[in-house]
């Protein structure tokens, strides 16, 4: 049950020392030279104006960079394990836009259906979402094609929208939201309802596909070797798409390690790279980077809506953004979406 | 609150090191703790990530049979880093072993039939684990047929249990390596195994045929079984893709809707044609 009350502005700082003092880890978008970046921020964090998103999608807090899942002192050649699952302190992401929200959705499904991940799980269950809404958008954000919008609730527990020039509308979805609302009583007051003044305020954010279309069409498009090639012709492999994405999970293990002992470390990884799938015998099943960027394509619109019920993608742009070479996911899926089989 | 870690591997001794093959080992394996041992159980066609500190993990299927559960047992090729340091580990050394992961072989389905199995090289340890858990349940199934097939006869593995099965009066092995792969006293036959197979001509009538091997030799395997009246349902091999986490989250042996270290590694032909060729 959505229930609504709004802020002042002004009353986030109270708001952020309230948390604090309630035993919170606040995250929140800070600038990084001309970029903006998740850290943790003090009570007098105030929010960034630009709209732009944060270099990084929000995924790391979740599902780092690289993390140990088990560690191992190497002593005399005995080794002695540590598999402790480190608990996180209780952490309010803040100001993340509701398409880094929703990913945080497609991110549970994976880690947290089948064999639940413990890394993961301990990470996710700690974190309260409060996003907000975005009034602005540019050329390479497509929320609207994949299902979600600038206002959409999705994963978060709170979502607040600046509907007037010193105040936000706040939305809590959530047990964990509401106990946001609970630690700084004060501050929010009740009102009855988002009404229109929300619709208002919010980005336009074009369509520029049909997400049904396409995962309708994609696999009678697999074999069309010349339609993947064309596509990929410019992609160098580089998985900067990847490491941006706030959806994509894959991951490799690895172990490093030095003569004390080491960390059997999970990290980031890209079906875009060639030894992604390179067998030890030499086999690779994705020989080519047409095959490999069709795989991206395949994973998040065709076979994730069948696995785990969601598209693998929430049009925040960053891979487009991020790209080397200029492809545009958006572009190619629309394009994709319209190609007769 | 702790997490039970899903990552965490048993400790296992190794208790003896057969060399198989050139590059290929066989470990024989037990539980350091002896409680998580008999905690512990798989079926026929399951796979494991065997592992040491410092160097990584490695998926190789479970070669013995779940019948005989005193020990776990995995054959595995020189090939890369892990498996190389594999290699250098001796008898009372420990390594690290966690699973089991993946589907199996429908054994209960298989029950009053009769089963062929058709393995080249590398491709006989998964279905080790199956003939040998038919064996030690011999009279629920009907006839038993390997081919088994290596470039030489150097390459052959599980020697002694070749010269085992060929003496027994309730199954058929018939081995061979491939033309220029013989030498002087060897008694098996000669030829890659597709031609070997179509020779043998076994029985398709209640029958299921289970295919492992280079992708070459199952490439060319199955329009003999067609032509020998095998039905794609009857039709099973297990994959083999890059996997690491062996739970359906790592990505990277997705193929299609599936993950072959969770909705495998055992398929069906027919299964397998409804799979894009990435594997």
């Amino acid at each position: 049950m959505t229930e609504t009350w709004t802020i002042d502005k002004a009353s986030l700082q109270g708001l952020f020392a309230k948390l604090v003092s309630a035993g919170y880890r606040v995250v929140a978008p800070v600038r990084a030279r001309d970029q903006l970046a998740l850290e943790e921020v003090a009570s007098s964090y105030v929010p960034v104006e630009e709209h732009m998103p944060t270099a990084l999608s929000a995924k790391s807090i979740t599902f780092p960079p690289h993390e140990a899942l088990i560690r191992y002192g190497l002593d005399d050649g005995k080794a002695q394990l540590d598999d402790a699952v480190p608990n996180p302190p209780p952490t309010v992401l803040f100001g993340i836009h509701p398409c880094d929200a929703a990913a945080f959705d497609v991110l549970s499904a994976v880690f947290l259906g089948g064999d639940p991940d413990a890394h993961f799980r301990v990470k996710r269950e700690c974190l309260t979402l409060i996003s907000l809404s975005c009034t602005e958008s540019d050329e390479y954000c497509f929320c609207t094609s994949v299902g979600l919008g600038p206002g959409d609730a999705r994963g978060s527990d709170i979502l607040m929208t600046p509907v007037e020039r010193h105040r936000y509308l706040v939305e809590a979805f959530t047990d964990k939201g509401r106990a946001v609302i609970s630690a700084a009583p004060g501050l929010f007051a009740e009102t009855d309802g988002a009404g229109k003044a929300k619709e208002a305020v919010l980005a336009r954010v074009p369509v520029r596909f049909s997400a049904d279309r396409l995962a309708d069409r994609l696999p009678s498009l697999f074999a069309r070797e010349e339609l993947w090639a064309d596509q990929s012709l410019r992609c160098l492999g580089c998985g900067a798409c990847a490491y941006v994405c706030p959806a994509c999970s894959c991951f490799d293990i690895q172990d490093e390690c030095g003569r004390q002992g080491g960390a059997r470390l999970r990290c980031w990884d890209s079906c875009g790279f060639s030894v992604f799938t390179l067998h030890a015998s030499g086999h690779n099943p994705r020989l080519k980077q047409s095959h490999r960027w069709r795989q991206r394509v395949m994973h998040k619109f065709c076979y994730q809506p069948q696995q785990v019920d969601r598209i693998g993608c929430v049009g925040c742009g960053r891979c487009s953004r991020a790209c080397p070479v200029d492809m545009s996911l958006a572009d190619q899926l629309a394009t994709l979406a319209e190609t007769q089989p | 609150m702790s997490a039970t870690n899903p990552y965490t591997p048993y400790q296992m001794l190794i208790e003896h090191v057969t060399d198989e093959a050139p590059g290929v080992k066989t470990f024989r394996l037990k539980f350091v703790d002896e409680a998580a041992g008999e905690k512990f159980s798989f079926r026929a066609g399951q796979f494991a990530e065997y592992s040491l500190f410092g160097e990584g993990e490695c998926p190789f299927c479970i070669a013995s049979p779940p019948t005989r559960p005193d020990s776990i047992e995995c054959t595995f090729r020189q090939a890369g880093r892990v498996t190389a340091a594999l290699a250098d580990r001796d008898e009372g050394d420990v390594i690290g072993f966690r699973g089991p992961y993946g589907n199996v072989f429908p054994l209960d389905e298989w029950q009053g039939k009769n089963l062929l199995f058709i393995a080249g090289g590398i491709g006989l340890p998964p279905l080790r684990c199956v003939i040998w858990n038919v064996l030690d349940l011999r009279d629920r199934f009907g006839n038993i047929d390997i081919v088994y097939g290596a470039r030489t006869v150097a390459d052959l593995v599980y020697k002694n249990e070749l010269a085992q099965w060929n003496g027994r009066d309730d199954m058929r092995l018939v081995t061979t390596v491939d033309p220029g792969g013989e030498i002087p006293d060897w008694k098996g036959r000669v030829g890659f195994v597709p031609a070997i197979l179509e020779q043998t001509a076994p029985q398709s009538a209640n029958s299921v045929a289970i295919v492992c091997g280079p992708p070459i030799m199952i490439k060319l395997t199955l329009p003999v079984l067609a032509k020998l009246g095998f039905d794609p349902d009857h039709i099973f091999t297990t994959l083999e893709n890059r996997m690491k986490c062996g739970m359906g989250k790592c990505g990277r042996c997705n193929v299609g809707k599936i993950y072959v270290c969770k909705d495998g590694p055992v398929f069906t032909l027919a299964q397998l044609r409804d799979l894009p060729p990435e594997y």
